[in-house]
């Protein structure tokens, strides 16, 4: 078939070359050199097309696992907060503030925003209460501006946007009969230009143009504070026309993580603290879902095979501060499952690796985990209900912790409700669990909120993410069916398109954060929903350049972003991976077979991606075909090597850098960027306590020391990130003399 | 990159086969389709019929690469003047109309792609062996 095209252009052709009096081609020659083109160029674009998409997933790979992270570290926090709130000894810190499960948002927090002045000086948007029109427009002109709204302001906005949202439902009817068509949008994560995009092209929130935002307004982008201001005054504005859903993002948790927090903190140096209380209660206020005509259900995540629209409308939202706080039967259940895991661990022979814990948690059911737990309890007086099973696997990061598995004294002083719980050198107590009822409500939020859709029939938990559930057709279906909907809009996931249509139409996911991997990466877009309700896709892509880019170009810059991300992750796990290798290459050759090495990157780094499609990027072959495993990690390095450290806590430090940044984030009390030694030291035991990774106390009192360049007892930590940062040799120019040597430190 | 292990849809077949190192044409394509796809299954193709064919495909070198001769040869013919250069509107013309047309998608990016912004031209020499150049092969 295909041999016989090529064949006879090719005769074809010849035969031209010969004849040189052809002034014209004959049609058939011309149709046949059209033909070879277009088999080229058809093939071109679809290699083009395969980067594309391969660049894709290990975005989003890294980006959900990134999600997972978040989980482990905030059951980290949660175990902090419940053993060891003071870190310094003076005073609530700002863990106790974040994470204190006391203070009910519905509350009204004492703030003095009235106290606050503001100087002269100052030549940003002013705006006055009840916000009118002309307020909405000046926050617009100074946000173009790159101003920055003071802090007066955005407590006082945030105040009133909490007395408003108190007044709200759960569930927010809409109707189209009295509006013109409702524009819904989706993801925005801090992108002010997306925003303003939006607005330029489909007009400013009005009477004549009602929106449904579906939630993440912040993290990722560096404009959060700005977009969420701005959602906010329209608001308070019109609020029977701007409508918010909440997304997963709306939560104190997981923007420690993902840069609102570090954004406030930076753009409010005195007042960001309280600003993030107002933002904590305002997030957890967010209705969760709206519903147009009774017949189109708007909600960020996705829905469940539990999703009860009728007991979502009937419960305490603001109760559920964040989906990654579990409720406190959960985190007893954490606590417990730390010390079996831990208890299993010293058992098997390799302790200090995190990963062989791993694989012994998979091997236990849930029902062996409980059954193992209560032996460690005191009292079995609260036993755990098979509900919480599926709570037990949502709290069930792959999480070593160090503790050690003492038996617990009993103690007849000891009340029968508490819990007592190894912590480093001590134990310490944690309260038994609370009742059911709110670990159902949280769930209900949760799968709303994180859920994502899927094409295979049923409903899983949706292990990738770390919360919620993957819901098949059959579920969107019945839960359509029982409430008499027609269509599930939600966001949640980057569209390449900036929507996307599955479960035969019933879903629409609506995805407004163009560029959002990479420059070019996807557009955004946005839906219009008339009365007859057919929905409308509108598409756009704000572009940094004004030059337009090839599709080539576009998916170059993407493939190389991804892949260096890629390579870091690789890079993060090198020790690991290097134990892998080895034991496929025991003759010591430097190279296993490309199964081999897709096998044991795909065990260590966990992300579901094609390596064997991306090994030609990623690792050299040797002669004979098999991969030469070290190529890996030629390319890259650390910035500078600090002679006391050894490879493997360089490696840990780097692995974990968000998460010591966030905690380090925390300590640091008055954001200067400095702690004491004695504080970089606590912190380091506690984490790597949590972590289980064996460190050397006095390797990090080493480090410590030696970072603290001018000997006054205190550690730049930003300078102390930028040592362990690690940095591609190929950007930098001038490294051929040290090159050599890096490689013998730390291969 | 399918929806699910066992089954790919008809449209991203071509770009799997484009991906394994083949160079089919259309009618190449819609010969291979039709060999794999089943009634049962209208939209999608399962991997189970899709393997064995594309095996005996890629065994049998079916659809080999064009050689960077041949498509600069292919070029000539279609530069009638032998400018070494052709125009927008020629190229269009013979991409849409001859052979196995583009959709005006396809034109549109091939357009992007290969015209040089400076003189509106579409140098064929120079971009056969930049745009030839596959790492991955």
């Amino acid at each position: 078939m295909g041999c016989g095209t090529s064949v006879a252009t090719e005769t074809q052709v010849k035969r031209l070359q010969t004849d040189e009096a052809v002034k014209t081609p004959s049609p058939t020659l011309t149709m046949k050199a059209a033909i070879l083109i277009q088999q080229w160029f058809r093939r071109y674009m679809a290699r083009l097309e395969m980067r594309r998409r391969y660049t894709w997933n290990i975005f989003q790979s890294i980006e959900y696992a990134g999600e997972q992270d978040q989980l482990q570290l905030s059951s980290f926090f949660s175990f902090m907060l419940d053993n060891f709130t003071h870190l310094n000894g003076n005073g609530p810190d700002l863990i106790s503030q974040l994470l204190d499960p006391v203070v009910d948002p519905w509350v009204d927090r004492e703030t003095c925003y009235n106290l606050i002045s503001i100087p002269e000086s100052y030549t940003g948007p002013r705006i006055s209460f009840p916000l009118s029109v002309s307020d909405t427009n000046s926050l617009l002109c100074a946000f173009k501006e790159q101003q920055t709204l003071h802090a007066r302001y955005v407590m006082q906005l945030l105040y009133e946007t909490k007395k408003l949202l108190k007044q709200m439902p759960n569930i927010i009817n809409l109707s189209t009969s009295y509006t013109n068509e409702i524009t819904i949008c989706g993801d925005l994560h801090g992108r002010l230009d997306d925003l303003l995009l939006i607005f330029y092209k489909n007009g400013l929130p009005s009477a004549e143009t009602p929106y449904v935002f579906n939630g993440d307004f912040v993290d990722r982008g560096k404009k959060s504070v700005e977009v969420v201001i701005l959602l906010f005054a329209y608001l308070l504005l019109y609020p029977d026309y701007m409508h918010l859903n909440r997304g997963n993002h709306e939560d104190h948790i997981m923007n420690l993580r993902y840069g609102f927090t570090k954004e406030v903190m930076q753009k409010y140096k005195i007042h960001g603290r309280e600003i993030l209380q107002l933002f904590q209660d305002v997030f957890s206020l967010l209705p969760v879902a709206t519903v147009i005509d009774g017949k189109i259900l708007i909600v960020h995540g996705g829905i469940s095979d539990q999703t009860d629209l009728d007991f979502l409308s009937t419960i305490e939202r603001h109760k559920v501060k964040s989906a990654l706080k579990f409720p406190r039967r959960g985190l007893e259940q954490l606590d417990i499952d730390h010390s079996c895991r831990q208890a299993k661990r010293m058992r098997s022979t390799d302790s200090s690796r995190p990963s062989s814990c791993r694989s012994h948690k998979s091997q236990l059911t849930p029902n062996q985990r409980k059954r193992q737990c209560r032996l460690s309890r005191q009292d079995s007086a609260a036993s755990t209900s098979s509900s919480s099973s599926s709570s037990s696997s949502l709290c069930s990061p792959r999480t070593p912790s160090c503790l050690s598995p003492r038996p617990c004294p009993s103690s007849p002083n000891m009340p029968y409700n508490i819990l007592q719980v190894p912590f480093l050198d001590s134990l310490s107590s944690v309260p038994l669990p609370s009742p059911p009822q709110h670990e159902q409500d949280w769930k209900q939020i949760v799968d709303i909120l994180w859920s994502d859709p899927k094409t295979q029939e049923g409903c899983s938990l949706n292990t990738f993410r770390g919360g919620g559930c993957y819901f098949g057709p059959d579920v969107t279906q019945r839960l359509l069916l029982q409430h008499g909907l027609q269509l599930l809009i939600r966001s949640h996931e980057c569209k390449q398109e900036g929507y996307e249509l599955c479960h035969g139409g019933q879903v629409i996911t609506i995805f407004s954060a163009s560029n959002y991997y990479e420059e070019g990466s996807n557009r955004g877009a946005y839906i219009k929903l008339g009365r007859e309700l057919v929905p409308r896709f509108y598409q756009y892509q704000v572009s940094r350049t004004t030059r337009k880019l090839t599709l080539t170009q576009r998916v170059r810059a993407a493939e190389g972003s991804a892949l260096r991300v890629l390579k870091e992750k690789l890079f993060a796990h090198r020790s690991e991976l290097m134990v892998g290798f080895q034991q496929y290459d025991q003759n010591d050759t430097g190279c296993v077979s490309v199964s081999e090495w897709a096998q044991v990157l795909e065990s260590v780094v966990r992300l579901d991606l094609p390596w064997r499609t991306l090994r030609p990027r990623l690792a050299n072959l040797a002669p004979d075909g098999s991969v030469e495993y070290q190529s890996c990690f030629e390319d890259m390095g650390p910035e500078v090597p600090l002679p006391q450290v050894t490879p493997n806590l360089a490696e840990t430090l780097f692995r974990y850098r968000t998460d010591i940044e966030i905690i380090f984030n925390i300590i640091d009390k008055d954001h200067s960027g400095l702690i004491s030694i004695e504080e970089f030291r606590h912190t380091w035991r506690l984490f790597s306590a949590h972590l289980g990774v064996a460190i050397d106390d006095r390797a990090i009192d080493d480090l410590a020391h030696s970072i603290d360049f001018n000997k006054d007892g205190s550690i730049d930590f930003t300078e102390f990130l930028e040592a362990f940062r690690v940095v591609h040799k190929l950007d930098i120019k001038d490294q051929q003399p040290s090159e050599k040597t890096d490689r013998e430190k730390y291969s | 990159m399918a929806d699910n292990q066992f089954s790919k849809k008809s449209g991203e077949i071509s770009t799997i086969i484009y991906s394994l190192g083949c160079f089919p044409a259309q009618a190449d394509l819609h010969d291979f389709i039709a060999e794999v796809r089943t009634e049962i299954t209208i939209g999608y193709i399962h991997l189970e019929r899709f393997l064995p064919v594309m095996t005996k495909v890629l065994l049998e070198q079916k659809f080999p690469p064009i050689p960077e001769d041949h498509l600069l040869q292919a070029f000539e013919v279609l530069d009638k003047e032998k400018k070494g250069y052709l125009e927008p509107e020629e190229l269009s013309k013979y991409m849409t109309q001859e052979g196995e047309p583009f959709t005006q998608e396809e034109m549109d990016e091939m357009l992007t792609a290969l015209t040089d912004r400076d003189s509106n031209l579409i140098y064929y020499k120079d971009l056969i062996s930049q745009l030839t150049i596959d790492p991955d092969m």
